[in-house]
């Protein structure tokens, strides 16, 4: 029988150090960073450009492997796991939403949101609800056999949501996901992740902006690859009532 | 990753530059077709000249006179063929001999030359065959009308000719030629047969021939007292070697000759000639693929360089793959696999084209000799033509997939 914590954190980060070498010159983009998200939190990573979040970002997401220090998402240890299984875990456990959407031009909406799963083994059938289950879930029904450059920013985006969520990941991280928007766009994208913050999904939030960053629940700050702040968000600001999303 | 999304993927991989694709694919096809057709028009001329060969007669042995070796740089064979006079009707009357040559079905003397045809006021110059009455058996070449001559009249010297179909046509139109009368070098013979039209054999055009009694022809055309060849007919190819042996020691004793070193003739089996014929078109035709396959070389090497720009070009596209959980292997199968069907449409098509060069060159052949090989869709070259597309979309396909796996998920997503 498993013998399982159920108090596990969903992200463990101690120590984490990135360097990276370039001809004998080494620049350090992390400098011993610790914390640890539990599920169902709703993190904003903050810094200015520079700082390092990015760097933080690949390897909490298993794009990137640290220099130093340990690494565990969902108990288990970065340095433990192949390059398969991290992309397994990726595929399985973790959906993604880029500042530039990434959708592939030439395929629709529907396939653009089935990727995912077309790496994951599933059944024709099974996948084909789930897909259309993720683009109801953003509001994009009705644009679900329209290719990419049919839509909106703001609707490509969300689309770049329908993808990261079709899955059902336990973490859905969002690196900039309103750096490309208009402030009304953005404010719908960043009512979407609260909702389905709201929902049980765990959401980590990259952003450069600290309006975007008070929608989250916590405010992790990085400058110079170390942590300088940690913080709840006193002030919570609620994407669903606000008309724009002022920068 | 399921089959059809690798194949799905694959399509919307080649048509995002459609033109580009089909350029790419053109390599191919022209090099599969180059192979396909160099092989197919090689099998065909094989076979049809195997099939002429055969058409001689099944099983045949030709006795020639003169020895085999080259003495002093003389080629003997076509030397001896003209010149040599020690082969003689004695001779094939011993070869007949059941006790001498137990295995010989028949034994056929032939003499050959030319004379002037005349038939009321129309002249030509045709090829005579002089011969013994089984002549049709031996070749398997027989009358169309009439009858082909009697052993009485060939040893009775008659004068009577059978012609060929096209002399017939010639000199009598539809009209009957039996019973008719033509001068064969200012001698009248009767005509008492017309031959099956047989068409061209080793450049030869068989209606054209008329065929006389031996008798006849050393005689009275020809004024000589021996053969320019004999040609055994054996039941079944396994008494081949055994009859050999058997003319070699009867000619020999009759020619009284000590050892083989001083033979004074030469035999060559049907079955020789055709082996040595395939393995000459044999190498032609595989010196021709080969030459064919560096145009395959050169279309593969497109191959791998427009896979090596796609996969520059959608590295973003490979990034975001990997992120959202394509393993290594994912992305080299779907690379492999545009590569893969690249070279497959284009082996495809270039076995199509290919066959209908191979079928178009038939058809000139049939025009310009009269005589062809039936189009034959050669299914080891259509064999090949895949398997071959198939290796080189692998072969020249792995190099830009494994380049493609290999992307840092992080760099290429940030590519622009």
């Amino acid at each position: 029988m498993k013998f399982r914590i159920l108090e596990t954190m969903m992200i463990e980060a101690y120590n984490l150090k990135k360097e990276y070498r370039n001809d004998s010159v080494v620049t350090v983009a992390l400098d011993g960073v610790t914390f640890n998200i539990e599920a169902g939190e709703f993190v904003a990573i903050m810094g200015p450009s520079g700082s390092g979040k990015s760097t933080l970002m690949h390897i909490m997401c298993f794009l990137d492997r640290p220099t130093s220090g340990i690494y565990k998402f969902e108990g288990r240890s970065i340095d433990d796991l192949t390059d398969d299984e991290l992309a397994r875990i990726r595929n399985k456990r973790m959906g993604f939403v880029f500042q530039s959407y990434n959708l592939l031009p030439r395929t629709t909406v529907f396939e653009n949101v089935r990727l995912p799963l077309i790496y994951s083994g599933l059944k024709k059938e099974i996948e084909d609800k789930m897909v259309r289950e993720a683009v109801k879930q953003v509001g994009l029904s009705h644009r679900i056999n329209f290719y990419p450059n049919q839509l909106s920013g703001g609707e490509q985006q969300r689309v770049a949501i329908a993808r990261a969520l079709v899955n059902n990941p336990s973490v859905i991280f969002a690196d900039e996901p309103t750096g490309n928007l208009d402030s009304r766009s953005g404010n719908i994208v960043m009512a979407l992740l609260q909702e389905l913050n709201d929902k049980g999904h765990t959401i980590v939030l990259v952003t450069h902006e600290k309006y975007t960053s008070e929608h989250a629940k916590r405010i992790i700050r990085i400058l110079d690859g170390k942590l300088v702040s940690d913080e709840k968000v006193i002030n919570r600001l609620y994407a669903k009532n606000n008309k724009e999303l002022i920068k | 990753m399921r089959l059809s999304d690798s194949f799905f993927t694959a399509i919307e991989g080649l048509k995002v530059n459609k033109g580009r694709s089909a350029l790419t694919i053109l390599g191919i096809v022209i090099g599969i077709a180059a192979v396909i057709g160099v092989m197919a028009v090689g099998q065909g001329a094989q076979s049809l000249v195997l099939q002429e060969i055969q058409g001689l007669g099944s099983n045949l042995i030709i006795i020639t006179p003169g020895g085999s070796e080259q003495k002093e740089g003389r080629p003997s064979i076509s030397m001896g063929v003209l010149s040599a006079k020690n082969l003689t009707l004695d001779d094939v009357e011993a070869l007949s001999r059941k006790m001498n040559v137990p295995y010989a079905q028949e034994v056929m003397p032939v003499v050959m030359g030319s004379a002037i045809v005349t038939h009321e006021g129309q002249e030509k110059t045709a090829n005579f065959i002089g011969s013994t009455s089984n002549l049709p058996q031996v070749h398997n070449r027989f009358t169309q009308e009439g009858r082909f001559f009697s052993d009485e009249e060939e040893k009775g010297m008659a004068r009577v000719v059978v012609i060929g179909s096209k002399i017939k046509e010639q000199f009598f139109g539809e009209g009957n030629a039996i019973g008719e009368r033509i001068k064969i070098n200012r001698r009248s013979f009767e005509v008492i047969g017309v031959m099956e039209e047989q068409g061209v054999r080793e450049m030869q055009d068989i209606d054209e021939l008329i065929y006389v009694p031996i008798s006849t022809a050393q005689k009275q055309l020809l004024g000589i007292n021996y053969v320019n060849s004999i040609i055994v007919s054996v039941d079944s190819e396994e008494f081949i070697d055994q009859t050999i042996s058997d003319i070699e020691t009867t000619l020999r004793i009759r020619h009284n000759i000590p050892n083989s070193s001083n033979d004074d003739f030469t035999i060559t089996t049907q079955k020789e000639l055709s082996e040595t014929i395939g393995i000459v078109t044999a190498i032609f035709t595989i010196l021709l693929s080969c030459i064919a396959a560096i145009s395959l070389l050169v279309g593969g090497i497109g191959i791998m360089n427009i896979m090596l720009v796609s996969v520059t070009e959608r590295t973003k596209e490979i990034g975001l793959r990997k992120a959202v959980g394509a393993r290594k292997k994912d992305i080299l199968i779907q690379f492999l696999f545009e590569s893969l069907l690249l070279t497959l449409i284009g082996g495809i098509l270039g076995i199509i084209v290919g066959c209908l060069f191979s079928w178009g060159t038939s058809l000139v052949f049939k025009e310009i000799l009269g005589s062809s090989w039936g189009f034959i869709l050669p299914l080891n070259a259509v064999a090949l033509g895949v398997g071959v597309s198939v290796i080189i979309g692998l072969g020249f396909g792995i190099y830009p997939a494994q380049k493609a796996a290999k992307l840092n998920p992080i760099e290429a997503l940030r590519y622009e």
